[in-house]
């Protein structure tokens, strides 16, 4: 990336410094978005079975059905509060007895505590979709709970 | 080329076996969904890639007159990407899973991908470096697609690290940061491609060069590096996250459909019919940027993102984007080697049965693309407590999504099957040349 505008219409924007700029502006954003503004610090640190879960989660690919905060796929409920709005029961009825959409995958007795120890994890997160909010004249939403 | 096109042949077909396992669920019951729709996102993925860079790899040395820096390492860029592939088409259909959206494959394999674009970066860019004269807008949105992937897929390899993956909000968001960025990265490769065709067949770089050019770009990267966070305006980070991608959002791919409206209206007649089938699909493709345009537009206000977000609205998004966009664009690339390089006695350029699969592939995207909105809407207005339930109300919406997903795979099978034959006369031909003339008897 070395040339300058030089365009046969002569423009005048240096490409290299515009670029550059972006760039350094792209770093400083993303260290910000690693360290600030996307911890969890209202809750306590993920247990061990919960990063049991986690990877029980994944190693079934569990994310190809259900989502997280409506990201995932949709064949499946989303997933963030299942445990608050169903309650640990229900939610290890249907991991553990399949539905007529989700197969009875045959997982074992450690690996569903697992997941509904992540799922718990999750449910403490935040709130989704949002229940209590109010909409801005601007087309944003003030989202009254928003754990932060 | 011809690998790509058995990639989206067969992406395609995993596709619609997803759609019906939908809309039934005993349908393949042994091929799960947890399989069918990781086969279709990676197989259609790699068409895009395949494609755009099958493309560079032939426009540079054999358009711009610039020597492959490294022909061997373009051969086992091509080896690694196969038998990478190859792997994790076998762990998806084992049931062997990393379990990431997207890339759902076991993060091991992971390492061949990088080697390969160390391969293709450096091979790039000692390519182009050659080239003594200023860039045109294309050598710039190539090689900033190459190293935005690097970048990106990087990032969505940092939930390997605890401090990531522990942190729920965290991880969240920056695994949607690194796939928005990555959808920019492949973006940078497609649209880099449009243009240069659009150059081509207007017989001038100066679009490549113009002020209206470079206005895309930088536009381009500035989306691709900080307009991700609509896809997580409900996850509970700081509001200026979310602030700043709204803004930004509003930005987007304006002036990349101008770029190409103004060059459709530059061209004379004779052009358009020399490139007739290269032609129609970048048409079609612009028409689909306005219409995503617009969508993309209203899904990024917050205020509707609350209906839109985690619904089929956002596979509509998705799905023009793709298909609408970037195949469209990859299968004018296609068309356009096909043109410059097959004599016109062997072919004509403008077969009827090409333009059939056009407008099949297009008709039926366009009632797709209107099925998977009203589903999408029935899901985020729904107000029952059941998701089985709600799944029930949308059902003649998703039965006529997938029923238009046949019928384009079929028009798009039809494509593909001439671009398949005539890029393998075109690789007959080319060998023909290579090989010293028989001996006399």
């Amino acid at each position: 990336m070395t040339q300058s505008a030089g365009t046969p219409e002569g423009s005048v924007i240096n490409n290299r410094a515009l670029f550059g700029t972006l760039c350094a502006a792209f770093i400083a954003y993303s260290a910000q978005v690693y360290t600030k503004g996307t911890e969890t610090p209202h809750i306590d640190p993920i247990s061990d079975a919960a990063r049991y879960g986690q990877q029980v989660f994944q190693d079934y690919n569990c994310i190809a059905c259900h989502q997280f905060y409506g990201l995932g796929g949709y064949m499946g409920p989303d997933l963030t509060n299942v445990i608050s709005n169903r309650g640990e029961a229900y939610a290890r009825a249907f991991i553990t007895g399949g539905t007529a959409t989700m197969p009875n995958l045959g997982l074992s007795d450690e690996e569903v505590s697992g997941l509904l120890a992540y799922l718990s994890f999750v449910d403490q997160t935040g709130t989704y979709p949002p229940e209590d909010f109010e909409l801005r004249w601007n087309g944003t939403v003030a989202q009254a709970d928003d754990p932060r | 080329m011809r690998l790509g096109m058995l990639a989206l042949a067969a992406g395609m077909l995993f596709g619609v076996i997803g759609g019906f396992q939908f809309l039934f669920p005993e349908f393949l019951r042994e091929l799960l969904f947890t399989k069918t729709r990781p086969l279709h996102v990676s197989l259609v993925v790699s068409w895009i890639f395949l494609i755009a860079i099958g493309g560079i790899y032939f426009y540079l040395p054999r358009q711009r007159g610039l020597e492959l820096y490294s022909a061997r390492a373009a051969t086992w860029h091509f080896r690694i990407f196969l038998a990478t592939g190859l792997a994790i088409l076998a762990c998806y259909l084992s049931g062997k899973f990393g379990g990431r959206e997207y890339f759902e494959f076991p993060p091991v394999l992971s390492i061949p991908i990088f080697l390969t674009w160390i391969l293709f970066g450096v091979n790039y860019f000692m390519t182009v470096r050659q080239d003594k004269e200023p860039w045109p807008v294309y050598y710039w949105m190539w090689g900033t697609g190459i190293v935005f992937f690097f970048i990106t897929f990087t990032e969505a390899h940092l939930w390997l690290i605890p401090y990531f993956r522990e942190s729920m909000v965290r991880e969240i968001m920056v695994q949607w940061k690194s796939y928005g960025a990555l959808t920019g990265s492949w973006n940078m490769l497609v649209y880099g491609t449009a243009l240069y065709i659009a150059t081509r067949i207007g017989g001038s770089d100066a679009p490549a060069r113009s002020k209206l050019a470079f206005s895309l770009f930088f536009l381009g990267l500035f989306n691709l590096m900080f307009g991700w966070a609509h896809h997580t305006y409900l996850v509970p980070s700081d509001t200026w996250i979310r602030t700043l991608a709204y803004g930004v959002s509003m930005t987007e791919l304006f002036i990349f459909g101008k770029i190409i409206w103004d060059w459709r209206s530059s061209l004379e007649d004779w052009q358009k019919n020399h490139h007739c089938s290269a032609y129609r699909f970048l048409i079609a493709a612009d028409i689909w940027v306005f219409i995503n345009l617009g969508l993309a537009l209203v899904i990024s206000v917050p205020a509707f993102n609350l209906i839109t977000h985690g619904t089929h609205i956002t596979v509509a998004h998705a799905m023009g984007s793709t298909i609408g966009i970037n195949t469209m664009i990859l299968l004018a690339s296609i068309f356009y080697v096909i043109r410059e390089e097959l004599p016109k006695e062997t072919h004509a350029g403008c077969s009827g049965q090409i333009r059939a699969g056009f407008w099949t592939a297009n008709v039926s995207l366009a009632v797709f693309f209107t099925a998977l909105i009203l589903a999408g809407l029935g899901r985020g207005t729904f107000d029952g407590a059941s998701f089985q339930e709600m799944m029930l109300s949308i059902r003649p919406f998703l039965l006529v999504f997938t029923l238009a997903g046949v019928t384009m795979m079929i028009g798009l099978w039809i494509v593909l099957w001439h671009g398949f034959r005539l890029i393998g006369m075109l690789l007959t031909s080319a060998r023909q040349i290579e090989l010293p003339a028989p001996a006399a008897p």
